[in-house]
């Protein structure tokens, strides 16, 4: 296994880390305000992928598809928390777990009714091309759009939270609803403002996911769903940070074990163990700490 | 500027606040005492919307705000400054001071505020940059009161400011308390530390297991033998 082939792995890893990062920053952020696991945010990805499905066929480039598949995303985060997961906000979390779960099944199968079962493929919106950094090291321009894409939509979130009224008020609200209030701020809205964000990311991820591979089906969000559950648990969840890193690590192991040969049908299969082993070890993530408070 | 109506409040079958009427005029310091778990602090998250009474009014300059949501009330002027400090412990003290001004619009009055802010608690000042959590107790206090502050305020709720901090450092909110007062804030001041809220208030109110029991101006609770008794440690 030469360097070359080593580096090639990581520019490979790197990249699918990235989608499993914007997917898992909706996880991460959804949980961090209101403690849920978001179990339907997987299929918002896939209407997300969907969404650019359409958009691309009807001649649409790649940034107008993006905008369009975040914008329809982002609308339907906010028709999911304001249908299913409002009317449930003071009932046991289990109760809103297990609707969550109810919604994904939901949208999968509403999917399925109206859009067919057979995966289509994706249109080409990118004129593929591969770029050889040096040696036996390529990236090719999907690689470079996902990197790209993540890399702006990573600086437009950090800017949202830290610098924005409503980042404030979500950080906030995450931290302690019930003084959030006494601010002033308007929970529902802050709470609405945080779907609409972590969803219009996983549609971003899905446009992209659905270039790269490049097809769509309804079922496609199951697993970049259960594996982007699976990076905001390693980067601790409900720490925004921690679902990048947590993203773009999974990708690299993944992408690692799969390269060695013989072992690539194991790739699924880590991504799954690492969750049991960080939720043995380490429940609270790499990042996770335990906060004490002061009285 | 606050009168409150004949209050129920529950908590699922718990009757919480019987008939609860008190009432508070501009520019006053009232104190509400009374031991743990007779009601103080369900008095306060129900007059600032955190809670709803069953039935009763609350009326606050003039207009009715119970049943109102907690942004709407502070809106209209009140801020309440809860029990155990509550600051957000993730972020800076300026971002703290900030969220309480979350309101406003007029950036020129939230500097200044934020100016006088930290004139009141210097400390808060040299900590700016620093993550609340990091704060010690009375300093978070102080971040507390600070932040409920920078609404610019009416009528300012406070709770409990005084728990778990030593007696030199109570003896300072205390009399900040008083310059806020004194600086046109009406003040309703919740406390179990009797003895140094009767100090400070105009005219108090006694709660016993969510009844109103005992009124009058301050002084003269302070010097009634069965306050003494019941509250005052003899």
């Amino acid at each position: 296994m030469t360097f070359d082939y080593i580096v090639q792995q990581l520019i490979n890893g790197i990249s699918i880390g990235s989608i499993y990062a914007l997917i898992a920053l909706g996880y991460t952020m959804v949980y961090g305000i209101i403690k849920l696991i978001n179990f339907a945010h997987g299929d918002v990805f896939f209407v997300g992928a969907y969404t650019g499905y359409f958009t691309a066929k009807a001649g649409l480039g790649l940034i107008l598809s993006l905008i369009i598949a975040m914008a329809v995303c982002a609308l339907l985060g906010v028709i999911i928390e304001r249908l299913a997961y409002r009317p449930l906000r003071n009932a046991a979390r289990i109760v809103i777990l297990i609707t969550a779960i109810g919604v994904s099944f939901l949208l999968e199968n509403l999917g399925i009714v109206t859009l067919g079962a057979q995966a289509q493929g994706f249109p080409d919106i990118v004129n593929k091309s591969t770029y050889t950094l040096w040696g036996d090291v390529t990236i090719d321009s999907i690689q470079l759009i996902v990197l790209v894409v993540t890399v702006v939509l990573m600086a437009v979130l950090q800017y949202v939270v830290h610098r924005t009224k409503i980042g404030k008020a979500m950080r906030a609200v995450s931290f302690d609803m019930e003084a959030a209030r006494l601010m002033g701020i308007n929970v529902d809205t802050t709470i609405s403002a945080t779907f609409a964000i972590g969803s219009a990311l996983a549609g971003a991820a899905g446009v992209v996911f659905a270039i790269m591979y490049p097809s769509v089906d309804p079922l496609m969000g199951v697993i970049p769903g259960l594996k982007a559950f699976v990076a905001a648990v390693l980067g601790g969840i409900g720490i925004i940070p921690g679902a990048l890193v947590g993203g773009l690590l999974l990708g690299v192991v993944e992408t690692g074990v799969q390269s060695i040969p013989g072992m690539s049908l194991w790739r699924d299969g880590v991504a799954f163990a690492i969750l049991i082993l960080i939720l043995i070890f380490k429940p609270t993530g790499l990042f996770g700490k335990n906060v004490r408070e002061k009285v | 500027m606050l009168s409150v109506k004949d209050i129920n409040v529950y908590y699922g079958a718990i009757h919480a606040l019987k008939g609860v009427s008190f009432e508070i005029k501009g520019g006053e310091i009232v104190t509400l005492i009374g031991a743990n778990g007779a009601g103080k602090s369900t008095i306060l998250k129900t007059i600032s919307g955190l809670l709803k009474p069953k039935s009763g009014t609350i009326e606050f300059a003039g207009q009715p705000i119970h049943g109102k949501v907690a942004q709407e009330i502070v809106k209209r002027g009140m801020s309440h400054c809860p029990e155990g400090r509550r600051v957000f412990a993730n972020m800076s003290v300026e971002e703290n001071l900030e969220l309480g001004a979350f309101l406003r619009n007029d950036k020129k009055g939230i500097a200044e505020d934020l100016e006088s802010v930290y004139v009141r608690f210097p400390r808060l000042r040299e900590r700016s940059k620093q993550m609340a959590g990091t704060l010690s107790g009375g300093e978070q206090q102080m971040l507390a009161m600070g932040r409920a502050l920078m609404a610019r305020p009416k009528l300012l709720l406070l709770d409990e400011p005084s728990m778990g901090l030593a007696p030199l450092l109570v003896r300072e909110i205390f009399n900040i308390v008083q310059e806020i007062n004194k600086s046109g804030t009406t003040v309703l001041l919740v406390e179990q530390n009797a003895n140094m809220a009767l100090s400070i208030a105009h005219r108090a109110y006694v709660i016993e297991t969510g009844k109103i029991v005992l009124a009058g101006a301050a002084q003269e609770l302070a010097s009634s033998d069965e306050i003494k008794k019941a509250y005052l440690g003899g």
